[in-house]
Formats: C-alpha cells, sequence, structure tokens
C-alpha cells in the first residue's frame, strides 16, 4: 500500500477553477499529439501528468504558457483567456511560472540576476525591490547564500532550485514543472523534489510532467494519465495506482515499477 | 625623367593607407550598426521583416562588390543622388559589410540553445527584451572571433573601391607605377601594406577563437 498523500489532504483547494483547458489541439505536421483535452485545475491543486513518451503531457503542459502554440481549443489561467490567434502572452505568462528539464538558467548572469531581470524588465520593479524580491526567493529554495554564483559553479540541483526561485520572484498563480528532475543525478532529486515538495504544502498551484512516481503518489492530489494525445484517466494517485481503470495505464504502472 | 626614391614611393603609399584604414573604419563600424539592425530584422518574429532582410542579405551576398559599388557610384545619380567617390565607396561597402556582418551573427544568435528563449518567454518578456538580455549578450562571446576574421575582408575590399576612382593603397599605387613603371615594386610595397594591416587581424581572430574556447 501507498502512503497517504498527508500533504496533500492537509491543503485547502478552494474549488475555484484557476487553469481551465477546452478541448485543446496541437498537431506537429501530420501528427496530431492533442486530440481535444480539457483538464481543470483549481488553486491550490497538486497535479502530476504521467504518460509514456509521446503521450502528449510535455506538449500540453508547454501549452498552457503558450510554450507551444495550440491549432484548437482555449486555454484560461486566472481569467485569462488565450486561444490559437492570440499573439500576445504578456498577460498569461505573467500569471504561468514554467521550470524546465535542463534548468535553462542564463549563464551570463549570476543566480541573483537570473531572478532579478525580469523582475526589472518585465516588471518594472525599482533596483531594491527587485533585490530584495530575489533575496527572498533565492532564500526560499535554500539558496540565499549563492547570490552571487553563476550558473556553472553551481550543481545541477542547484541550479534546477534557481530556475525555481526565478519562476517563483514572478509571483505567478500557477507554476509548471516540465521533468524537473529528469537530468539531474540521482542523489541530487532529492534537494529539488523537496522544494518542490514545500511549495505544494504552502498551496501553489502546481501541475508538473514527471517520472518521479513516488513523488507524484505522495505530494498530489490528482494524477492524470496521458494517453495517445488523450487524457486517458485522472483521479487521486492512490485510486490510479491501486485500481487502474484502462489496461494502457496499468501497463504503464507495471512498466514504471519494474524499473 | 623624374627620380623616385624608395621613400618617395612608401611616403606615398603610406599616406594612401590613410583612407583605406578609414575607410575600412567607417565601413566596419557602419556596416556593424546596419547589420545589428539587419541581423534583429532576420530573427524576428515578424516574418515581413524577416523576408526583407533575408532577400537584403542574400542579394549582397550573391552578387560581386564590384557590382554593387557601381550601382552605387553610376546608378544613385541617375535618380538624383550626386554622390563622390568617398561616399559611393563608404556606402558600397557599408551595405556589403551589413550583409555579412548579419549573415554571421545569425549563426551566432541560432547557437544559443533554444532553452534560452524559452526561459526568457516564461517570464513574460517580449522578443527585443529576449534579444538585448539573455540572447545577443551571450552571442556576443560567440560572435568576437568571426567577427574580427570578417574585418580583414572589409580591410581588402576597399581595393576594389579603386575601381570608382577613390584614392586608397591600391589607387594610389597605380597612380604611382604610371609614374614610376615600377610595377612590381610599387604593387609589392602595396601587397605589404594590406598584408600588415590584415595580419594582426587574423592573428587577434585566432587568439580570440583560443580564449573564448578555453573559457567555455
Amino acid at each position: 500500500m501507498s502512503p497517504v498523500n498527508t500533504s496533500a489532504a492537509g491543503r485547502i483547494a478552494t474549488g475555484r477553477p484557476l487553469v481551465k483547458l477546452s478541448g485543446i489541439r496541437k498537431s506537429f505536421g501530420p501528427v496530431e499529439v492533442l486530440k481535444g483535452v480539457d483538464m481543470a485545475v483549481e488553486e491550490g491543486q497538486v497535479v502530476a501528468m504521467i504518460g509514456r513518451s509521446g503521450s502528449g503531457k510535455s506538449t500540453l503542459l508547454r501549452s498552457i504558457n503558450g510554450l507551444e502554440r495550440i491549432d484548437g481549443g482555449v486555454i484560461e489561467v486566472d481569467g485569462e483567456c488565450v486561444d490559437p490567434g492570440q499573439i500576445d502572452l504578456r498577460a498569461l505568462r505573467q500569471k504561468v511560472g514554467m521550470v524546465f528539464q535542463q534548468f535553462n538558467l542564463f549563464p551570463h548572469l549570476s543566480a541573483g540576476e537570473n531572478v532579478m531581470l525580469a523582475l526589472k524588465v518585465v516588471k518594472k520593479q525599482d533596483k531594491a525591490a527587485t533585490r530584495a524580491a530575489a533575496e527572498a526567493a533565492l532564500a526560499k529554495v535554500g539558496l540565499g547564500h549563492k547570490f552571487d554564483a553563476y550558473p556553472s559553479q553551481l550543481s545541477g540541483g542547484q541550479q534546477q532550485r534557481v530556475a525555481i526561485a526565478r519562476s517563483l520572484a514572478m509571483a505567478p498563480k500557477v507554476l509548471l514543472c516540465d521533468e524537473i528532475t529528469s537530468a539531474l543525478d540521482p542523489e541530487l532529486v532529492a534537494e529539488v523534489l523537496g522544494v518542490v515538495r514545500r511549495l505544494a504544502e504552502e498551496g501553489m498551484t502546481l501541475i508538473l510532467v514527471t517520472h518521479e512516481m513516488r513523488f507524484a503518489r505522495e505530494v498530489c492530489d490528482r494524477l492524470v494519465f496521458m494517453h495517445g494525445g488523450r487524457i486517458a484517466e485522472q483521479g487521486p494517485p492512490a485510486e490510479l495506482f491501486d485500481r487502474p481503470a484502462t489496461p494502457e495505464l496499468a501497463q504503464f504502472i507495471g512498466m514504471v515499477e519494474a524499473r | 625623367m623624374l627620380d623616385f626614391t624608395l621613400w618617395d614611393i612608401l611616403s606615398n603609399l603610406l599616406l594612401a593607407a590613410r583612407w583605406t584604414v578609414l575607410l575600412s573604419l567607417i565601413a566596419f563600424v557602419s556596416g556593424g550598426i546596419a547589420g545589428l539592425l539587419l541581423l534583429v530584422a532576420r530573427v524576428s518574429p515578424v516574418p515581413p521583416l524577416r523576408v526583407a532582410a533575408r532577400l537584403f542579405i542574400e542579394v549582397f551576398q550573391g552578387t560581386p562588390l564590384l557590382m554593387q559599388l557601381f550601382i552605387v557610384f553610376f546608378a544613385l545619380p541617375l535618380i538624383g543622388i550626386e554622390t563622390s567617390a568617398w561616399t559611393s565607396a563608404a556606402v558600397g561597402l557599408t551595405l556589403f559589410t551589413a550583409a555579412y556582418l548579419a549573415e554571421i551573427w545569425r549563426g551566432c544568435v541560432e547557437a544559443v540553445p533554444k532553452g534560452q528563449w524559452e526561459a526568457s518567454a516564461s517570464l513574460a518578456m517580449t522578443f527585443p527584451e529576449q534579444m538585448r538580455h539573455v540572447i545577443l549578450p551571450q552571442a556576443l562571446r560567440i560572435a568576437v572571433p568571426p567577427t574580427v576574421g570578417f574585418s580583414v575582408q572589409v580591410v581588402k575590399g576597399t581595393a576594389v573601391t579603386s575601381i570608382i576612382g577613390f584614392v586608397e593603397v591600391t589607387k594610389a599605387g597605380t597612380m604611382i607605377t604610371n609614374a614610376t613603371f615600377q610595377p612590381f615594386l610599387v604593387y609589392g610595397l602595396v601587397g605589404l601594406i594590406y598584408f600588415a594591416l590584415c595580419y594582426p587581424l587574423s592573428l587577434s581572430a585566432k587568439a580570440l577563437e583560443r580564449k573564448l574556447n578555453v573559457a567555455r
């Protein structure tokens, strides 16, 4: 049996849909990778998307902040609507933070400057406020002492935590995490997941694409299993893991647990 | 008949070489500025800008510099713009330099990993903000060696402007040859002057390349 997802139980979801995806379609050339996906995430919820590679989970996640241009459907985040014709994504992107598998820190800037850049350029905050916000964000991920370190001087786990701080400093409504531990050495995974776990406990709305099944089980309110460009199954993690309704999910769980 | 000493010849060539250097500098600096604008247009998210920049680059890379100078020098007066050899040479070389630098720099911009674009876009930065704060600072590092290397082409390109009557070192060489009937000596000196200008540039391009490779 799995441990009960205590942290999830301790959180309060408000019941207000913060992220609403309706009929999302996306094709790469002749291949349709998203075949009309509907999904809603409430404020404070932590949702993990799982599925085989090519199932569309990363594409769906990346469409939420417009990194993938959708071909059909509507994305709504905190009242900000985006459809396929939308060019200006600035308003949406201020509400949606994103953390990547490869960290994507700006290598020519120190950790502190990485966090401050968008505060200065996008939010137009003054120097003192920017500095304070960056220090607070770095402290939150346990890297307050690395303000002046360059990405190349940090371990993978530290770089990823800076990337999380960089997103958090923009005060997003929802944070998207795209396989954020997949590029890390095994011993560095825990420190990053620890940060995510703390965010979840503090009530941050999180949507994760992950292969960390144990983490998904312990921390998430809901698991979304994607298969063939559709949501094949979703529900509380314990339920999905213990009683998968579709043979695809049963097979997928068998595959990951055999590892 | 007048006798010319070696110093007579050399001093006159060196005086003319000032104009080679000045023209090179003008072409390189203004071509660099124009090239930067062209580069931004070339990689911008606005399709008409991209197409226009690409067309400009293709035209200037696909025709000889000599033709370009002829067109600036002979064709502009036909539409009412009077040009001197000086301005024609400067304008022609500037456009030529801009086209090549834009293309060299585009390669450098494309060498910046896609994740940098995605991360900065996710932080709600606009295209100009991404270029200014994230992409260009990184592309610049890669761009320095090939840019310095290309400056050699600009210096050598100034020789072509002799054909429209601009008196730089090559043109001066021709004029002096006509007076001294010593083409081998004169053009030999002209060649040495070009080499003296270009070789340090080549060397520094190589040195920069090594240095930046080590730093990475």
